[in-house]
């Protein structure tokens, strides 16, 4: 029963990564790319991997699918034909031929490796200590912290790296409202993105909390949260701030300082991100508090673009 | 305490302030240097083989930092490059003419904290994971500052970029499930020439090779290079290229010594070469400075990997060691007064060819004084830095009897003069002289004291051979990692 679901999955999974790649049409090909992340999700949760699936059909799928659909909207709006250039054939065997080679040599070294113990039973022995349950949590937040932190600080970095690109005269003014191209589906997407937004709120929250015991996180929350606030966008129920809105950057810049002072007063204790004892679920949660607002602010600006001067906008 | 974190978690807490202090954001440059500063000497007076795992966590499962000589001598040269170059940068990077925000104005120094962060990660850590996350604040950093020139570039950079973090971490996640752990030291002690291994060693090699930007797949490099402003071209030529170079040098030397077959050394060794007189001849055939300034960067990266067969398993010890580090921090000096000096040139004549500098030595005497330092070093003539690393080099290669890297050393030099002093003979040509806008003395001090730097580093050259000795060789089994608790 599950070799056969299994097989089935890695068929599909298969079927539409080709499909992706050999339509012709960008919206087709877009629509088989999300279910693809979607797909690739379900993987995941078949290898009890619950928090990467997470992380993949937000990211991967949602995320990604919503950027890539924009992509297309703006191509079009240029002029674009979104129609590829045709390939020599020897470039697309070739290509063909070098990437079955390299898998198939990717795929014989990791089969090579002998099933050996992780770090599974050393992290398992540490884990009392943390007062949470979420060994995933506990590796993110805890072990390899310093690792998280620098993310975190990648992740912020990469939405001031979209604002650089603002055109001259268009800072510190807002990004380009994410409007529909078809008007019909305006009504729809204002009355979900109503709906929507409280409750991704909600079920962000809910996330950061179970995170510590369950699968969820600051990362799954942040990336729910930046759904909402872009589904939110696009209905209109919220509008983008200002580039040089002081709450904005405060909210984007808050995950990554309270980590970073969390991290600092450790030293004070002993070490960089040393957690005193006692105190380690309470600093975690409130690292993954703050770290989920900022990253799902930063998502959904980062998926917003740079600030457009105001008579470009819309 | 330690510095050996506060060197990562300073820039960051800078970063932070930066994104909110909007237009007075520049000024946070007068904290940051003298604090770095202190922390780069407080790094440099470490006892030798200093390490320390961040928090409470130890190996095989947490992260550590350690000061060796190769992270203590490149630390140095970034804070010295940093802060010289962020001061050229405080004319450029600033605020419009009603004191508002600019885009450039206000992203440039978000993007220099992370970039001065990541690198000081990248030099620090000896886990493979994290650096890659290291490598990733640098690459992100570098492309954003090089969309500030060529947004056309800066896409190319991009995408190729990816291709290596994305390389880089496939290996990282082979080693990982071959041997649970991803910290050089330890896979020091278990390293195992197996097809995992090997292939793990290889993809992330290429990776890296991609984000040093060594022949061929340097290709991203002279337009992204070649287009940014003058701070921006000094630092992703100067410091960029450097991380995926020491992270190399801990995968080859440090984790994978004993497995990495003599042949393997040579092909690095052939690549480097090939560099060195591909980007040689580019350099020579370039009509406008910056470009022929980036394609010497790609011939003097060469150098770094020529050394490799000439290093083989002595890594710690030995004259080609000292030489192929003191070089990478004699480039990073010279490179980045070469492109401050161009840039102030440049703009002075509102051009980009080389034949636009006529007689510009007569107009400022003083950047050009600059650009001619920092070629003397990059040439490795006496008494400069780069002067000390060729010989050490060249003295390796003949005692170990290969003449073809010894040859290609000579050469090598022999080009880099033939295209430096290119661009020098036209700042002295004619008898005229131009009237150009006078520069701001800070703008034009900064490339010259980095010239300077790297001038008279070679008379400090038996303490940087001992520094870069120190320690590497001395690593740490797990257990006594040193606790500075």
């Amino acid at each position: 029963m599950t070799l056969a679901f299994d097989m089935i999955l890695c068929l599909m999974i298969v079927g539409t990564a080709a499909a992706a790649l050999l339509m012709r049409n960008a919206l087709a090909a877009i629509v088989f790319f999300i279910v693809l992340g979607n797909l690739l999700g379900l993987a995941w949760l078949a290898m009890d991997a619950v928090n990467v699936a997470m992380a993949e059909i937000a990211i991967g799928a949602g995320v990604t699918g919503v950027l890539l659909i924009l992509t297309r909207q703006r191509l079009m709006a240029l002029g674009d034909d979104l129609v590829s250039a045709e390939m020599p054939g020897w470039l697309r065997t070739g290509a063909l031929v070098a990437c079955a080679g390299f898998a198939a040599l990717i795929g014989s070294a990791v089969l090579s490796v002998a099933p050996a113990d992780d770090l599974g039973g050393s992290i398992a022995a540490l884990m009392p200590g943390l007062g949470i349950e979420n060994p995933v949590t506990g590796v993110l937040l805890a072990f390899r912290a310093y690792d998280t932190l620098l993310e975190a600080f990648v992740l912020l970095g990469a939405l001031v790296a979209v604002w650089s690109l603002a055109p001259r005269g268009a800072w510190p003014q807002r990004p380009a409202a994410l409007a529909l191209a078809e008007n019909g589906g305006h009504g729809v997407a204002a009355a979900f993105g109503r709906l929507l937004l409280p409750l991704a709120l909600v079920m962000a929250a809910y996330l950061v909390w179970a995170g510590s015991d369950l699968p969820g996180g600051a990362f799954q929350a942040g990336t729910v949260l930046a759904g909402g606030l872009i589904i939110a966008a696009i209905g209109g129920a919220v509008s983008w701030p200002r580039a040089d809105d002081r709450y904005l950057r405060v909210a984007l810049v808050l995950g990554p300082a309270v980590f970073l002072i969390i991290g600092l007063a450790g030293i004070a204790q002993g070490r960089f991100l040393f957690y005193p004892p006692g105190f380690e679920k309470a600093l975690i949660v409130a690292i993954e508090y703050s770290l989920a607002l900022s990253i799902g602010v930063t998502l959904a600006l980062q998926v917003a673009g740079p600030p457009v001067a105001p008579d470009h906008e819309g | 305490m330690s510095p050996l974190d506060l060197l990562v978690a300073v820039p960051l807490a800078l970063m932070i302030a930066a994104l909110l202090l909007g237009t007075w954001v520049r000024w946070l440059l007068l904290t940051a240097i003298p604090v770095m500063a202190g922390l780069t000497v407080w790094l440099l007076l470490l006892p030798e083989g200093s390490a320390h795992v961040v928090g409470d966590w130890n190996l095989p499962l947490g992260v550590q930092l350690r000061a060796d000589g190769v992270a203590q001598l490149m630390v140095g040269a970034m804070a010295a490059c940093a802060s010289i170059v962020g001061l050229y940068a405080l004319h450029e990077f600033a605020p419009g003419p009603d004191r508002s925000e600019t885009a450039h104005g206000y992203a440039f120094w978000p993007l220099f904290y992370l970039l001065w962060g990541g690198a000081n990660a990248g030099f620090l850590s000896t886990d493979l994971f994290n650096l890659y996350i290291a490598l990733e604040m640098v690459s992100l950093a570098a492309v954003a500052m090089a969309a500030m020139g060529s947004l056309r570039a800066a896409l190319r950079y991009f995408v190729i970029a990816l291709v290596g973090s994305l390389a880089y971490l496939l290996g990282v996640a082979l080693l990982f499930a071959n041997y649970a752990t991803v910290d050089v030291t330890l896979l020091a002690e278990m390293a195992r020439p197996d097809l995992a291994t090997k292939t793990a060693l290889a993809v992330m090699t290429a990776g890296l090779l991609i984000k040093a930007a060594v022949f061929p797949l340097h290709g991203w490099l002279p337009p992204a290079h070649a287009a940014a402003p003058a701070p921006a071209s000094a630092l992703l030529s100067a410091i960029v290229v450097k991380v995926g170079f020491v992270i190399l040098l801990r995968l080859w030397f440090e984790a994978f010594p004993a497995i990495v077959a003599p042949a393997g050394l040579e092909v690095l060794g052939w690549l480097g070469a090939l560099a060195v007189l591909y980007g040689s001849v580019q350099a020579i055939r370039q009509d406008s400075l910056k470009a022929l300034v980036a394609y010497s960067t790609v011939a003097q990266i060469g150098y770094l990997l020529l050394a490799f067969p000439l290093v083989a398993t002595a890594a710690g010890s030995g004259g080609a060691w000292a030489g192929m580090t003191i070089h990478a921090i004699a480039h990073m000096l010279a490179k980045a007064a070469m492109f401050l000096a161009a840039g102030l040139m440049l703009k002075a004549v509102n051009g980009h060819r080389l034949k636009d500098l006529h007689g510009l030595a007569r107009a400022m005497p003083l950047t050009v004084a600059a650009f001619g330092l920092a070629a003397v070093s990059l040439m490795g003539l006496p008494p400069s830095a780069g002067f000390i690393a060729k010989f050490l080099l060249l003295e390796a290669a003949v005692e170990q009897g290969a003449v073809f890297a010894a040859a290609v050393l000579i050469v090598g030099g022999l080009m880099a003069a033939v295209y430096l002093f290119n661009p020098l003979a036209w700042t002295f040509a004619g008898s005229d002289t131009p009237v150009v806008e006078a520069t701001a003395p800070l703008r034009t001090a900064a490339p010259l004291a980095l010239a300077l730097l790297a001038v008279s580093l070679g008379f400090a050259g038996q303490a940087m051979v001992d520094v870069a000795a120190s320690a590497t060789s001395a690593r740490l089994p797990a257990a006594v990692a040193v606790d500075v608790r």
